[in-house]
């Protein structure tokens, strides 16, 4: 596991220092992907660049399985860098060399012989699926075929953690999902911790447990996933689950309006059903819709219901372990 | 020299002259590659944003560079006579002119290296870091070789400029093609010997530069279509 204590780092700016991480906290159990999102300029890179062991912050600890790394230097340094995995932001492939000799990088910078050197080549392209494109050079490959390369190399000197930076910042949605394919099967296949630093909500959507969303320098959220979606006011909730279209005409037939957050299969497929044969009660779905966070299906229901245990029928559906999330009242649309 | 001299003389004149240059040139280039690399590594090693920034150090070494560039050769070619001497033994023949031809060209060959090295893409050195590679490996494994058949068009640029000084090279009786040019074609009205010489170089140079260019692209793994 690693985790990122209190982590400052400020730049010289023209006016002044400029704060790039002010107090940066952030925890992520071994075998869990954590996604860090926010705005451009919020501090991703920086925070990138330090776990990286590429800048030093100006305090602070990262602390790989206990041990802080942020002030070794030299041999120690290299040492500690390979426990860091990194898939840096941008072409990064030698490209006099072939796919293979890209990923044996780290193993000659670890003194890895030849021939145990080879076998882990071979595994690594096994497991991000490049065997065949073994003996091509980078500029014979496709953008998210690099990526994947970059993803082996960078698990090539068996770390504990691996750090990906904007890994699909430059790649179409088709290759952004073999590549987030390629860091899933690293975790669940060599149990690593993966830290990826991200622009892209579809990251967090496909691959990742938990996401920090950073925020001019500050850590402004940071839970699990799932926990976060069913918190109305949370922004992992307003840019993860379906959007609800406004439509006031539908909304006024009803005696109440809520919005509804149902996680997993069990909710998704039969709570709403439920309550309209438990309480006698008209429900219509009025927007919003289903998609999928890994693997867990979860939705965000505008739904109206009609009759006396309507209110009863909220209370049911939010004891049975979905979040209602809003209740407005029906004809004149105020927030209860 | 009323009468021209005879083809076959201006032959043995040519072969004699081209031995000369390309052992003075060659032995020249060699050492100035050798002594240049490092010296291009260095001062981009040290450049701000290099793998170890030290800007003293690097604006004192970017320094002597380019002194030692804005330098031109014949002063050069006298100014080190007493250094050759010491090296050698003489001060004059073609092996003479070796000394000052090398040293001439040492700051060259190191700006042209480091200018190509600054030209690896810092992504590329940062994931070499993040590997733990060290330093020494990273120059070799990564600025080096990245940089190879730039650096192969760089020594050709550079045979090429060490061919063009090394006309001076007669002032320390030196010999060489350009010598050939300007004392026997020039100072004596031998037009035959001067055009002839003249159109050697010009064939001399192309077939070198046809050389180093295609041996760039040889080695080179970059935009190669086959799969």
């Amino acid at each position: 596991m690693i985790t990122v204590e209190n982590l400052t780092k400020s730049f010289a700016g023209r006016t002044g220092p400029v704060v790039a991480l002010d107090g940066v906290s952030l925890e992520v159990q071994a075998g869990t992907v954590l996604g860090v999102v926010g705005p451009s300029g919020a501090g991703k890179s920086t925070l990138a660049r330090c776990v990286a062991l590429l800048e030093r912050p100006d305090s602070g600890a990262i602390r790989v399985d206990g041990t802080d790394l942020v002030s070794l230097d030299g041999t120690a340094l290299r040492a500690a860098r390979r426990q860091i995995g990194v898939v840096p932001q941008g072409d990064s492939l030698l490209r006099q060399r072939t796919a293979a000799g890209n990923v044996a990088l780290p193993l000659e910078s670890a003194g890895v012989p030849g021939p145990q050197r080879r076998n882990r080549v071979a595994e690594l392209l096994d497991l991000v699926g490049l065997t065949d494109k073994a003996g091509s050079y980078p500029d014979q490959l496709s953008g998210g075929q690099r990526q994947r390369i970059a993803v082996a190399r960078a698990l090539a000197a068996g770390p504990s953690v691996l750090l990906a930076d904007e890994p699909t910042s430059a790649l179409d949605p088709d290759t952004t999902g073999s590549v987030l394919t390629v860091l899933d099967r690293a975790r669940a296949e060599l149990g690593i911790t993966v830290l990826v630093v991200t622009h892209d909500m579809a990251v967090v959507r496909r691959i990742c447990d938990d996401v920090a969303v950073l925020e001019d320098g500050r850590v402004v959220e940071h839970g699990k996933v799932l926990d976060l979606v069913s918190d109305a006011a949370s922004r992992t909730a307003a840019s993860l689950l379906p959007a609800i279209d406004q439509n006031p005409l539908a909304e006024s037939r009803f005696d109440r309006v809520a919005d509804v957050v149902l996680v997993g299969f069990a909710a998704v497929g039969a709570l709403l059903p439920e309550v309209t044969s438990r309480f006698g009660v008209e429900l219509n779905l009025l927007g919003g819709g289903l998609t999928r966070l890994a693997e867990t299906p979860v939705a965000r229901f505008r739904v109206g219901l009609k009759g006396e245990r309507a209110d009863s029928a909220l209370e049911w559906i939010s004891e049975a372990g979905a979040s209602v999330q809003r209740t407005l009242k029906g004809p004149q649309g105020v927030a209860a | 020299m009323r009468t021209a001299t005879p083809w076959s003389t201006v032959f043995d004149m040519l072969v004699d002259a081209t031995g000369e240059t390309l052992y003075m040139v060659g032995v020249s280039t060699l050492v100035a590659t050798v002594l240049g690399i490092p010296v291009g590594v260095w001062l981009q090693l040290t450049a701000p944003g290099g793998l170890k920034p030290r800007p003293l150090l690097h604006k004192a070494l970017g320094f002597i560079t380019d002194l030692g560039r804005s330098m031109p050769f014949v002063v050069l070619l006298i100014a080190l006579t007493a250094l050759t001497r010491l090296v050698l033994g003489s001060s004059i023949g073609t092996s003479a002119v070796i000394v000052p031809l090398s040293i001439g060209a040492v700051p060259f060959v190191g700006r042209l290296v480091q200018n190509i090295l600054s030209e690896v893409h810092v992504a590329v050195v940062e994931a070499a870091v993040t590997t733990g590679a060290s330093t020494l490996r990273i120059v070799r494994s990564v600025l080096l070789r990245e940089s190879l058949p730039a650096l192969i068009n760089a020594i050709g640029v550079t045979v090429i400029a060490v061919l063009g000084y090394s006309a001076m090279a007669g002032i320390i009786g030196g010999g060489g093609l350009g010598d050939l040019a300007i004392r026997e074609g020039y100072q004596r009205f031998n037009d035959r010997v001067l055009w002839a010489t003249v159109a050697w170089l010009a064939v001399v140079t192309t077939v070198i530069q046809f050389g180093f260019t295609r041996a760039a692209r040889v080695v080179d793994r970059r935009r190669h279509a086959s799969v």
